[in-house]
């Protein structure tokens, strides 16, 4: 089959519990604009078992169409029936680019499926864009037009690489969280729903689910959160973090922490910022006792303001705040927290 | 001739650095500070095989070579001069002699748990009235013939890893002989003792200088009975024994004092790249990258001369009746890298300014740990006696 | 039981990143280290070994210098080590990589196949399960323990908000997370034996049921467009004030001024 017979902007619509994930929507908006420009259609693949009524979300937030594979063996995430069902509706319906989140499930699940249909995955993007391959044209070699360009970072974010995929289809890509835009959500949009189901026959790559035992501590999304308390090594003591957690709590903000910090057991890993942890971009980012490991900066320098506190004035964290102070965290936070409420309450 | 290490050694001292970095940087402001002994990174050490590094495999050992070994002192007394001295007077003065001088017996009884680091340790020969004068040693020991045993009465002072080992090498007369021209010469003989046996007890604690981890104590000895069988090597030759075994110590000590210059060279690069005086970083100023050519020429030499004394003990162990000498080698390694310790601590700390007298930045503890190099495991003045005694013989 | 862990040699991207005068990195003034997410793997096998006996094989694709990661391996305990090494191989993607070890682990047999999550390198976390996915053997990616029982592997998976314990039948591959525990030291001993050892090598032809059009470059489906240094927002201000309050009051003003309060 012709590369050109592949079309179509595809996501993988992420839902554990039955709940969409965010990154359901941000990979919408992001494959509405790839769409816009090739001139096609976006189509979200919703896997899972009594899922149907979720699609209409996705319509909301861009869908043109709703692929559902809805099965009971599909209830828990589990990578085979996962892989086995998205696989078939690419070996079905041919996307030219198939987009699925970068989070523990799509990067467990991408490879999986990119490996059964034969085509390259570029993991982790951070940019995509629709644009000639190679860039320039090359003597003796054919220049393709409409190739999705798949930007990420790579050595531990101190390089990045664009990425094509010129001679496989579809054209794979895993997406980091938190770093595409939503769309306004269309009002009252109903999703153009096709039910697929390839049958599934449990073989030697199901696993059995033991156990499902979920945090019961709530967690906080911090990829949502507008403002971010970050503390690293320099807190010195799960116990310290008091100081953020006031600040955070005066500004309505959210504490996040280093790597640094989840090794020590001090913070658990879902609050973790960084390469390994997760990329957020808040207005304000507070990088309190953090020195500003690359992989840090990797997950937070795309933020609108950073501000920096630390004892070390040559901590690499000052090379990509906006205000660097240096200073003692113990001293200036606490008396930073009092300062801003008694602003606020001056307003 | 060469002057490249082999992969292994490379490899060897990657897994020295570390450990070095990981475990005993971290902990070495403390041990100094509160003399502390670092109990869990010698018990780390002796489960990674750190404390049998040069001994055969079949008595529990690594199989390497002494150069691993003084690698091995090297990377750790980088980053603390206490934990390097540590491994250093386990396994050159106890480990060694036994490996050397040891029955098949005493092999497997106290060789082994050693090397395998089941036991830590140490080596008694320098006494109030004796140091670098050997004859003046008062400890004595006398065979009863009834018990098969030999009776100890003495005491041994400044030991290395003293309240801290459970195996003791000690070093006591047992005989006054009278030469040809009339004079009394005590001899000698080596001895094993298990800490435990009764007579045996602990002195003082030295409140030290440097190495101030390190634990140092008196020995003493009253009615101590040591069986017959924990006699080391033939009764008499006690004094070539501890000769023997401070030739392949110095090689320790002078391991111990390279890794000190290295320590303080690599923190003074550091800190003259950051920090600024006149708006100029202190790197940038002639007199900073003059003195910092001469230390790091000096250490490299130091270096040289550690590796190849270090290659020509591996030479004799490998070939124990070649009758290969290292003493002189092991002389001018242990002379010439403690002078350089001593040197380069120095100059690290004026470097520094005054934070360099700052415990904090650790070259002032550095240049304290440097001192002792250049006294223990025989002075400066012994090994020059050493090395120019073979010149002019 | 026989454990096949698949290791990389990587630049040590930790703090010393070195970049050359044009903005490239500097692979050769890096350190190259064992991949750290593939050493915890080697730990877990090495556990599994101490606690259920095993026979550890460590595997590796990469330049002759390779040898240095397998060397190693078997410094901390792995018994047998396989380098895969072949000019033709040179320049692959992640579905080039997999598809050459997949070749080379069908000469082998196994019962449990353990792969970092991912390399600090490339960070894509693809090769351990399309490896998996090209032998048709179960995968169970990010493993926080791994316990064996019987015929069975059982594995403790972490997702966003919640864990799975997972059980699946052997032969299958389990991808680690540095959580599985901080990697042994090597020993001074097992370092000389390492060097006393035989590397296996393989070259393209020893790797069995895979096309020529599948490895190396040509056989990548990825292709690199343009690598570029990192374009790094410049840093903002520094202040250093004498008091506390000084500094309170700056980070009041910047608030303010931002409309952040």
């Amino acid at each position: 089959m012709a590369l050109e017979d592949y079309k179509g902007v595809y996501i993988y619509a992420e839902q554990v519990d039955n709940v969409l994930s965010n990154i359901s929507f941000e990979l919408l908006g992001e494959a509405k604009r790839l769409a816009a420009v090739l001139n096609t259609e976006v189509t979200a693949v919703l896997i899972g078992s009594n899922v149907k009524d979720l699609a209409d979300q996705l319509a909301v937030y861009g869908a043109d169409k709703v692929i559902v594979v809805d099965d009971p063996e599909l209830k828990e995430y589990r990578t085979e029936p996962y892989a086995h069902a998205l696989a078939s509706v690419i070996n079905e319906y041919k996307p030219d680019i198939m987009l699925v989140g970068a989070t523990p499930i799509g990067r467990d699940l991408g490879p999986t499926v990119s490996a059964r249909v034969a085509t390259g995955l570029t993991a982790d993007c951070t940019q995509l864009e629709i644009g000639k391959f190679p860039l320039v044209a090359l003597p003796g070699q054919e220049q393709k037009d409409n190739q999705l360009l798949m930007t990420r970072p790579a050595f531990g974010g101190n390089t990045i690489a664009t990425i094509a995929c010129p001679n496989n289809r579809p054209q794979m890509a895993t997406v980091r969280p938190g770093v595409m835009q939503k769309i306004d959500p269309i009002k009252d949009a109903k999703a153009n729903v096709i039910e697929f189901n390839p049958g599934f026959t449990p073989n030697n790559k199901y696993v059995e689910i033991l156990e499902i035992v979920k945090n019961t501590v709530q967690t906080v999304d911090i990829q949502q959160a507008k403002i971010l308390v970050s503390g690293g090594r320099g807190v010195g003591s799960a116990e310290n973090f008091k100081l953020l957690d006031d600040l955070a709590a005066v500004l309505n903000g959210t504490v996040s922490c280093s790597r640094a910090v989840v090794d020590s057991g001090w913070k658990p890993k879902d609050l973790q910022v960084g390469q390994t942890g997760k990329t957020v971009r808040p207005h304000v980012y507070f990088a309190i006792g953090i020195s500003g490991a690359i992989q840090h900066v990797a997950g937070m320098e795309e933020s609108d303001i950073i501000i920096a506190i630390n004892k070390d004035e040559n901590a690499p964290i000052f090379d990509v705040a906006d205000y660097g102070v240096v200073g003692d965290l113990n001293k200036i936070v606490p008396e930073l927290t009092a300062a801003i409420k008694k602003a606020l309450a001056e307003k | 001739m060469d002057f490249q290490l082999d992969k292994q050694h490379e490899m060897a001292r990657r897994l020295f650095k570390e450990f070095a970095e990981t475990e005993v940087k971290p902990m070495a402001i403390e041990v100094d500070e509160n003399e502390q002994f670092p109990s869990e990174n010698v018990a780390k050490m002796q489960k990674l095989g750190f404390m049998g590094i040069p001994v055969p495999k079949e008595f529990g050992g690594q199989g390497c070579d002494t150069l691993t070994y003084a690698m091995c002192v090297e990377e750790l007394s980088k980053v603390c001069a206490t934990t390097g001295v540590i491994v250093s007077a386990h396994t050159s003065l106890c480990v060694d002699p036994i490996m050397t001088y040891g029955t098949p017996e005493q092999k497997e009884k106290y060789l082994k748990p050693l090397a395998s680091g089941e036991k830590l340790g140490a080596f008694g020969l320098t006494e109030p009235g004796a140091g670098t004068d050997a004859q003046g040693v008062q400890t004595r020991a006398v065979f009863d013939a009834e018990t098969n045993e030999y009776v100890l009465n003495g005491s041994k002072c400044f030991i290395t890893n003293g309240k801290e080992a459970d195996v003791y090498i000690i070093i006591a007369y047992t005989e006054i002989a009278t030469d040809a021209k009339g004079r009394k010469k005590k001899k000698f003989s080596a001895f094993i003792v298990e800490k435990g046996t009764p007579g045996f007890t602990f002195g003082t604690k030295e409140n030290k200088m440097g190495i101030r981890g390190s634990s140092t104590y008196e020995l003493i000895f009253q009615d101590c009975r040591i069986p017959k069988e924990n006699l080391l090597g033939p009764a008499g030759k006690g004094f070539a024994i501890a000769m023997h075994t401070l030739d392949g110590g110095r090689i320790g000590i002078a391991a111990q004092a390279l890794g000190i210059a290295e320590g303080a060279l690599e923190r003074t690069i550091e800190y003259v790249k950051e920090r600024k005086q006149f708006g100029k970083r202190i790197g940038d100023f002639q007199n900073t990258q003059f003195q910092l050519a001469e230390m790091a020429t000096k250490v490299e030499a130091a270096q040289l001369l550690v590796y190849k004394a270090a290659a020509k003990k591996s030479e004799f162990q490998a070939n124990p009746k070649s009758g290969i000498s290292y003493s002189v080698e092991a002389a001018q390694a242990k002379l010439f890298a403690a002078e350089v310790a001593m040197e380069v601590t120095t100059k690290a700390v004026q470097l520094f300014g005054g934070y360099g007298y700052i415990r904090e930045y650790e070259v002032e503890r550095m240049m304290r740990d440097a001192k002792i190099t250049e006294i223990y495991e025989g002075t400066s003045e012994v090994q020059r006696m050493v090395i120019s005694a073979n010149l002019l013989k | 039981m026989r454990i096949v862990v698949c290791i990389k040699q990587v630049p040590d991207t930790k703090g010393g990143v070195v970049f050359n005068a044009d903005g490239t990195l500097n692979r050769g003034a890096m350190l190259a280290i064992m991949n750290p997410d593939d050493k915890a793997g080697l730990e877990a096998a090495l556990k599994l070994k101490d606690q259920y006996g095993a026979e550890v094989t460590v595997l590796t694709m990469g330049l002759p210098k390779a040898d240095e990661v397998l060397r190693e391996a078997m410094a901390m305990g792995a018994d047998n080590a396989i380098l895969v090494t072949d000019r033709v191989l040179g320049g692959a993607d992640t579905w080039a990589t997999s598809t050459t070890i997949a070749g080379a682990l069908r000469n082998i047999d196994y019962d449990l196949i353990i792969t970092g999550r991912q390399a600090i390198d490339g960070d894509t976390a693809q090769v351990g399960p399309q490896i998996a996915e090209h032998l048709g053997v179960p995968v169970i990616s990010y493993a926080e323990d791994i316990k064996v029982e019987g015929d069975y592997v059982i594995v403790k998976r972490q997702y966003d908000d919640r864990y799975h314990t997972l059980k699946a039948k052997m032969p299958c591959l389990v991808t680690a997370l540095s959580e599985l525990g901080t990697p042994r030291y090597m020993t001074p001993g097992g370092i000389f034996d390492a060097y006393a050892k035989e590397v296996t090598v393989w070259g393209r032809a020893d790797l069995k049921d895979v096309d020529d059009a599948n490895l190396g470059l040509k056989g990548s489906p990825t292709k690199i467009a343009k690598a570029s240094d990192k374009v790094r927002k410049g840093a903002g201000e520094k202040v250093v004030f004498d008091t506390t309050e000084e500094s309170v009051n700056y980070i009041v003003g910047k608030l303010a001024e931002k409309h952040v309060i």
